[in-house]
């Protein structure tokens, strides 16, 4: 009974902790921004800031109720589905939200589309092969590619490919997109650079979760039994190690949504992660709530889809 | 030609060079001065003819520009009364228009006026320009200009301008074409001060800035705030020349080596303010250039006067002495920068005090100074920060001036975060940064003053008071100059800011661009240089 009861039950679970988690997150930010120093209208002011300009403003902006009341009529918004308005720019926030978050699940995306399949296939087959060449190479350039900070290959991959070479141009955005060749120009660096981050802690993870269901007793059994080496990882092994893998694919997906901060600097690609710096910087409440429940939300989203994928391979979490 | 070209000769020196025949110097005297730099004779006059070229270039129409600013956010307005930053100066300037601006020599030319008139500084007459229209078709009128003016006044607008706006006490249309403006007090700056950015001429009754309409040479096609935004050339502009481009997109790379990185590898033909640390890597390579501006910008070291240590006679005097001007001009700002005398009129400006020389670097008389003060052997805290660009490098230089000479200073660094509001003015030892202002009226008023808002040093002189209000409503320009130069040596002498140097910004620009010349008002042509420049591909 693949969608018995058991299962439905355990579903719903998950989804109403992570409705929680948000609401939680949701206050963690309220309070975290509220210890930053200054209010939006004196970022605003900047250097500027002299006590009636700043009373001015903050009047003008609306903000002369206390920011805890302000951030309850949010959150009460929120449940309705209004995100609110940006104090520093008056726009809706859903406007301010919506093409940047398509910019990031657009990067996202692709970095997905790329690195889940070759990362699987890299750390199953360097797990069949343990101790080979082969399995060696791949950890090799898994940990030196991990060891290495985004920030540098990004930069370096710039220096080399966009100013020496002049293959790609060094900005993903702004540039004509308008036919295939120069969309996959516009996208090659910020893709391979968050590729390399994304992909080595997958096939890390893929390969010690297969190898660990490889050493039960269980699979041993399948080998003496005459099962062939592939059988014996696919179709005995794998269903197994699948939640763990899930899980850190989803860790490491999750990471592409709300922390590429790096890469879309180095690119100047106007992904969320940059808006809610922005909004940090301006302390833009409406703002960079949206922005944590975006990323609360996308992250809880991957995990739970993982543990799904988990509960649903394993019929002895379904009972 | 290019094989004339001496070593070490970059793009700097042409700049130089330019500049120089701009200002009217003869052939002879700039091969005497190449000469004088050894430059050999036959290569000095193909540098000349380069030179003369380039100023000489008559504009050629057409091409899309892409510049790169240095900040965006969220923050980015069209408003120009809530303009901070770079990137909304150089919007504004391209979608809309002032009465006023400043040309290279920081001189008062009119653009939507016709004239500024005025008997006593305090009751001034404007004409405006007449045939100018708006970009939806709109003519513009005296109407728009009492609208944009008492923008500034209203509280609600928030506009960044409102506390030098506020000497307006009247601001009515005459006629269709005249505005009247009568100041509080005699003020005749009027006409330098509304050429400040945020002083745009928008149409009257105008509450949605998001369209960007205005007189000015662009049109505004896309803005996204904190993204980028495209313009398009106005074919109606009502000047006789420019704009040249036939589009204009600015966006802002806010990491400094990404955007030297776009500037080399073509994607983009301006990268506003590079870093001084960027320039090498920039200055071998072909097809950029450089374009250094000096406007006025400083980071100063303020000592408060009201307490301690600074109340002690004689510390701030031996602050002065300690600190090693030639050292941070030449090794901190690598010579990207003008030794400073202490006060805050800049070369820039044209009531710059070209005969008040520095203090000098003189740790004996710095210590017997700060011994007569009774501070030496004391731990003396500075704070820094990279707020105030520049400073801890500075504090660190002074450091370490002072252990020669026994005074140990201790350099705090204050986060960034809530610099201006949290250390800025209220530390004893303190780093500031201020911006380039157009009038020593301004810059007096805003941190001499005794009643300044920005009493760096809590400076307080009832003879300097007077004297700003007399000098500012004085239309005899000789006169006025005298008072300010007495102006700017009681600062350097009395006050307790120490300017070490006034920063020059640094514009990379792709070599087909051409028209782009330094301004007063700031950088990029004073940001105005979308209406200015041309690609010459």
């Amino acid at each position: 009974m693949l969608w018995s009861t058991t299962t439905w039950r355990l579903i719903g679970q998950r989804l109403g902790i992570a409705l929680i988690t948000l609401v939680i997150v949701s206050f963690a930010v309220f309070f975290a921004t509220e210890m930053l120093p200054g209010d939006v209208a004196q970022i605003l002011l900047g250097q500027a800031a002299t006590p009636e300009a700043v009373a001015g403003l903050r009047e003008a902006m609306g903000l002369n109720e206390p920011a805890f009341q302000r951030f309850l009529g949010w959150l009460v918004g929120l449940a309705t589905g209004d995100m609110g308005r940006s104090y520093v720019n008056d726009i809706e926030v859903v406007d301010l939200l919506g093409g940047r978050l398509q910019n990031s699940l657009r990067l996202a995306g692709i970095v997905t589309v790329i690195c889940v399949p070759v990362a699987l296939t890299l750390g199953i087959i360097a797990a069949m092969f343990r101790g080979s060449w082969l399995d060696r190479a791949v950890s090799v350039a898994t940990i030196s590619v991990i060891s290495v900070p985004e920030f540098m290959v990004a930069t370096l991959s710039v220096l080399v490919f966009a100013v020496w070479l002049g293959w790609l141009p060094a900005l993903s955005y702004g540039v004509n997109v308008d036919s295939i060749g120069a969309m996959l120009r516009a996208y090659a660096m910020p893709v391979i650079t968050l590729s390399f981050v994304v992909a080595a802690q997958m096939i890390r993870m893929t390969r010690a979760a297969v190898i660990e269901t490889i050493e039960t007793p269980y699979v041993e059994m399948a080998l003496l039994k005459g099962a062939s080496k592939l059988r014996m990882v696919l179709v005995h092994a794998l269903p197994n190690a699948l939640g763990p893998i899930a899980n850190a694919v989803a860790l490491s997906l999750s990471y592409l949504v709300g922390g590429v901060i790096i890469v879309e600097t180095v690119f100047n690609y106007p992904g969320v992660a940059k808006l809610m710096v922005d909004a940090v910087a301006t302390r833009d409440l409406p703002l960079i709530q949206s922005c944590a429940m975006v990323f609360c939300v996308s992250y809880l989203t991957l995990i739970t889809l993982a543990d799904m994928i988990a509960i649903l391979s394993n019929p002895r979490l379904r009972q | 030609m290019t094989n004339d070209t001496p070593n070490n000769w970059t793009a700097r020196d042409d700049a130089m060079v330019e500049e120089a025949i701009r200002r009217g110097a003869s052939r002879r005297d700039l091969l005497k001065m190449l000469m004088g730099s050894g430059v050999a004779l036959g290569a000095g006059g193909g540098l000349l003819m380069r030179a003369t070229q380039a100023v000489a270039a008559t504009p050629k129409t057409g091409g899309h520009l892409k510049a790169a600013g240095w900040s965006a956010s969220t923050a980015d307005t069209l408003d120009p009364a809530k303009a901070s930053l770079s990137t909304d100066y150089t919007r504004s300037c391209a979608l809309y228009n002032r009465l006023t601006f400043l040309n290279e020599a920081g001189e008062v030319e009119m653009e939507l006026a016709e004239s500024f008139e005025s008997s006593d500084a305090k009751t001034w007459n404007v004409k405006l320009k007449s045939g100018v229209t708006f970009h939806d078709g709109k003519t513009l009128s005296s109407a728009d200009v009492v609208f944009s003016l008492k923008r500034h006044l209203d509280p609600d607008v928030g506009s960044k301008v409102n506390s030098i706006a506020k000497q307006m006490a009247e601001i009515t249309a005459v006629d269709n074409l005249n505005v009247r403006i009568v100041l509080t007090e005699p003020n005749a700056d009027l006409p330098t001060i509304l050429s400040l950015h945020h002083f745009m001429i928008v149409a009257d009754g105008t509450t949605d800035f998001s369209k960007g309409i205005g007189t000015g040479a662009f049109v505004l096609e896309e803005f996204e705030p904190g993204v980028r935004s495209i313009a398009a050339r106005n074919p109606n502009y009502f000047k006789a020349t420019g704009p040249y481009l036939d589009s204009f997109e600015f966006f802002a790379i806010s990491d400094n080596n990404a955007r030297v990185n776009a500037l080399l590898s073509d994607d983009i033909h301006i990268a506003g303010a590079i870093n001084a640390r960027s320039l090498r890597m920039m200055e071998g390579q072909q097809g950029v250039d450089t374009s250094i501006t000096t406007t006025g910008n400083y980071t100063n070291l303020n000592i408060r006067l009201d307490i301690d240590p600074g109340a002690k006679a004689g510390f701030i005097e031996g602050m002065k002495h300690l600190v090693n001007r030639e050292l941070i001009q030449k090794s901190i700002l690598r010579g990207l920068a003008e030794i400073g005398n202490d006060q805050p009129v800049s070369p820039a400006n044209r009531y710059h005090n070209t005969e008040l020389q520095p203090h000098e670097y003189d740790p004996e008389r710095a210590r017997a100074l700060f011994e007569k003060a009774g501070v030496l052997g004391q731990t003396i805290p500075i704070v820094a920060s990279d707020a105030a660009n520049a400073s801890i490098d500075m504090a660190t230089v002074v450091q370490q001036a002072g252990s020669e000479i026994g005074m140990t200073f201790d350099v705090q660094r204050a986060p960034s975060d809530g610099y201006w509001s949290n250390y800025w003015l209220k530390a004893p030892v303190h780093f500031g940064n201020i911006n380039p202002r157009p009038t020593p009226d301004i810059l007096f008023s805003l941190l001499y003053h005794s009643e300044a808002p920005w009493n760096e040093s809590q400076y307080k002189s009832e003879k300097f008071d007077n004297m700003l209000i007399e000098a500012r409503g004085l239309l005899d320009e000789t006169k006025r100059t005298d008072m300010y130069w007495e102006m700017q040596e009681m600062v350097a002498n009395e006050a307790g800011t120490i300017i070490p140097a006034y920063i020059s910004n640094i514009d990379g620009i792709a070599s087909e661009l051409k028209g782009l010349r330094p301004n007063p008002l700031g950088n990029l042509m004073g940001y105005a240089f979308a209406e200015y420049v041309w690609l010459d591909e």
